[in-house]
């Protein structure tokens, strides 16, 4: 399947790969392809730089999708950023026998740590508002960011932690203890958390157990919520984009994703690279690198005396340095298609995607759009 | 200034930065730099980190070794005659716990505690105890006085400052106990600016810079840790360009100079940008043309290093 077929025929496009490689950005590119192709696309991003705000021409992003406007286009779509703590609270209204309930939850100490401190939390809370917006009648495409964990698996296993973390035999063990079965367990747990209690405090134990009381009743909606975001995951409709940078260490994090993905029965379904060097082929010149006329625009012999402040060098040593620099540049952009090799392996049937090293800045849904133009070239893998 | 002074300012210099601008790079980069002046350096690894151990191994390292919970010395190159050396060890936060409580009395229970899982209880109940565990054998490791410069290479993006903060945030959580007075012990480390800064790394592009301005400030205001000076990793130092010489040579020659000019120009108005909103003394590293970084590329940045620290104003 090609990324454009990927964009016109998906449900959920989730977009992978570790940190600084550009995923937030690519993520918003796909969404804004996917509206100028006719989908009505919404992103959710979990990264709070606030510049994909500023790019967007938004002032904040906030929990709530946010219409966008393309300009040139008649189409839009939406934005978000996710709010982990009230997508949780979110979740236990929804879940709670009664307002009461909900309260004693929401202001227990212990689980406002849940929703900021609980490793995994992050993730679930992603795919959890991922789901809603799956079911949400405003959209037919919902493109998500992943955060950027080394494990950027936990994305998938996370609603499964938190479940179990819910069924954590101590937490049973306390929610039940007047069961007669259980006796021992409790003393055993008792005993683990008075250990815990002499270290970190008694005070956060009793936050705990007041925590798993007030919990009672509600993990069953969980549960069964939990199994059902991790079926969309797996749904046929459900897509899988690795983001990578063509650096040697980047690409070994997203094989590793890859095969993860691979074990559970998934695939990657696209693979983009950002920021290659471009060839520099003698015929094309620089048509490799997108027009760049709304750079920031300089003259190249201001350059030239303001990059070294050398002195003028003969005619030789000038020619010598230029094919220097288009030997290094040919170098390593050889060496960055070369890297990618074993992330192409390891996801045999992706679309490939190239987006070039730009030499100016993106600020702008304008320079989006240069972005997407580049996405949306299906490139042959070698 | 002196290298070597610039080295001996502070025992622990914890490298952050948001993730992809080369902060495991500048780490090993600091580690041979200190190294070559004669220092016995420790570089500690945390949880989730790519290894340190292949990019200071051998120059004709294969393939990185993994790094252990105990230091363990690297194979260098620094010569027969140089007083430096490497170490490198990996902390992980469940080590830290058993090994914590072990040497608290608690030696029954520590196997089981870290064996059921009850570390991500725990530090759900606690935030920041994991962190906290492993910036107190940081902390340990630079009172035994066994090395002259311990390098941190921190979490990435924003965890650098709620990695740091968890100390002061558990002294106001835990009213006493063991954990308290670890905190305690911690919080003075960090606000010693003779034992420890934080170097923060960054790109000379927008996004590392916001961020890394952002970070600079939360790490004053409410971490209270000194900041050292800045380093700007893969500064592209353009390409001279004679337009008539260029013009002899075919598109791609010309092409190819003035896509390296206006990278250039592109990286100095970050650069600027940087030194504006942020009074701090920065250091540069040049951008390496590969894409894998190998032993070889450290030992070259290293002098480059130890150049800009020459040349800085401190």
């Amino acid at each position: 399947m090609s990324l454009t077929e990927l964009i016109d025929e998906s449900a959920v496009i989730v977009c992978s790969g570790s940190g600084g490689v550009g995923k937030t950005t690519i993520a918003a590119v796909i969404a804004i392809e996917a509206a100028k192709r006719g989908r009505r696309s919404v992103v959710v991003t979990i990264d709070p730089a606030r510049r994909l705000a500023d790019a967007l021409g938004l002032d904040n992003l906030t929990n709530e999708p946010q219409v966008v406007a393309i300009p040139g286009s008649p189409a839009s779509f939406s934005a978000l950023m996710l709010d982990t703590a009230a997508t949780f609270d979110e979740l236990v209204h929804r879940y709670s026998v009664d307002s009461t309930q909900a309260e004693k939850i929401l202001a227990n100490r212990f689980y406002r740590n849940v929703t900021g401190a609980l490793s995994g939390t992050q993730e679930y809370m992603a795919a959890e508002k991922l789901f809603a917006l799956h079911h949400d009648e405003r959209f037919d495409l919902v493109v998500v960011d992943t955060p950027p964990t080394r494990n950027a698996l936990d994305f998938l296993d996370a609603p499964g932690r938190l479940t179990r973390f819910l069924d954590h035999r101590i937490y049973r063990a306390l929610t039940t203890p007047t069961r007669l079965g259980l006796k021992i367990a409790n003393v055993a747990a008792q005993t683990v958390l008075k250990t815990i209690g002499r270290i970190v405090g008694g005070d956060v134990i009793a936050d705990v157990i007041a925590f798993f009381q007030a919990f009672e009743g509600m993990e069953g909606g969980f549960k069964q919520r939990a199994t059902e975001v991790i079926e969309l995951l797996h749904s046929d409709t459900t897509h899988f984009v690795l983001v990578a940078s063509p650096r040697s260490d980047t690409i070994t994090e997203a094989c590793f994703f890859a095969d993860r993905l691979n074990e559970q029965g998934l695939r990657v379904s696209g693979v983009v690279v950002n920021r290659l060097y471009p060839l520099f082929a003698e015929t094309s010149g620089a048509a490799e690198t997108p027009d760049t006329s709304d750079s920031p625009t300089t003259t190249s012999s201001d350059a030239a005396t303001s990059a070294r402040g050398a002195p003028k060098r003969t005619t030789d040593a000038s020619e010598q340095a230029l094919r220097d620099n288009l030997t290094e540049l040919r170098g390593v952009a050889a060496e960055e298609r070369a890297v990618l090799a074993p992330l192409l392996a390891v996801a045999p049937i992706a679309a490939l995607a190239e987006i070039p090293l730009l030499d100016h800045d993106i600020h702008d849904l304008e320079g989006l759009g240069i972005i997407g133009g580049h996405l949306l070239v299906d490139v042959t893998r070698v | 200034m002196n290298p070597l002074q610039f080295f001996a300012a502070s025992r622990l210099v914890v490298v952050a930065g948001k993730g992809g601008v080369g902060k495991t790079t500048v780490t090993a980069v600091m580690a041979r730099a200190a190294a070559e002046c004669g220092l016995r350096v420790l570089v500690v690894e945390v949880e989730g980190k790519p290894d340190l151990a292949g990019l200071l191994g051998d120059a004709d390292f294969t393939e990185s070794t993994k790094a252990g919970y105990q230091a363990q010395r690297l194979v260098s190159d620094l010569g027969p005659d140089s007083n430096g050396s490497i170490e490198l060890c990996h902390l992980t936060s469940e080590r830290a716990l058993i090994e914590y409580l072990d040497q608290h009395g608690f030696r029954r229970v520590s196997k089981r505690l870290a064996s059921s899982g009850i570390l991500n209880v725990v530090s759900t109940a606690a935030p920041g105890i994991g962190d906290l565990l492993i910036l107190g054998k940081v902390k340990q490791i630079e009172r035994a006085g066994t090395y002259d410069l311990l390098l941190l290479d921190g979490p990435a993006a924003g965890h650098a400052i709620s990695f740091l903060q968890s100390a002061s945030g558990l002294l106001d959580a835990a009213k006493v106990g063991p954990i308290q007075a670890q905190a305690k012990d911690v919080v003075e480390m960090l606000a010693d600016p003779a034992r420890c800064q934080v170097v923060l790394v960054t790109l000379a592009e927008a996004t590392p810079v916001n961020e890394l301005v952002e970070t600079a400030f939360a790490l004053e205001d409410r971490v209270g840790v000194a900041l050292g000076p800045v380093v700007v990793d893969a500064v592209d130092g353009g390409c001279e360009l004679d337009e008539a010489i260029a013009a002899t040579m075919g598109v791609a020659t010309l092409a190819a100079a003035e896509f390296r000019n206006r990278r250039r120009v592109v990286q100095q108005a970050q650069i600027a940008r940087l030194a504006v909103e942020l009074p701090l003394p920065s250091l540069q590293l040049p951008l390496l043309l590969t894409a894998s970084v190998t032993p070889a590329d450290i030992v070259r940045l290293a002098e480059k290093f130890i150049v800009s620290i020459n040349e800085m104003v401190g």
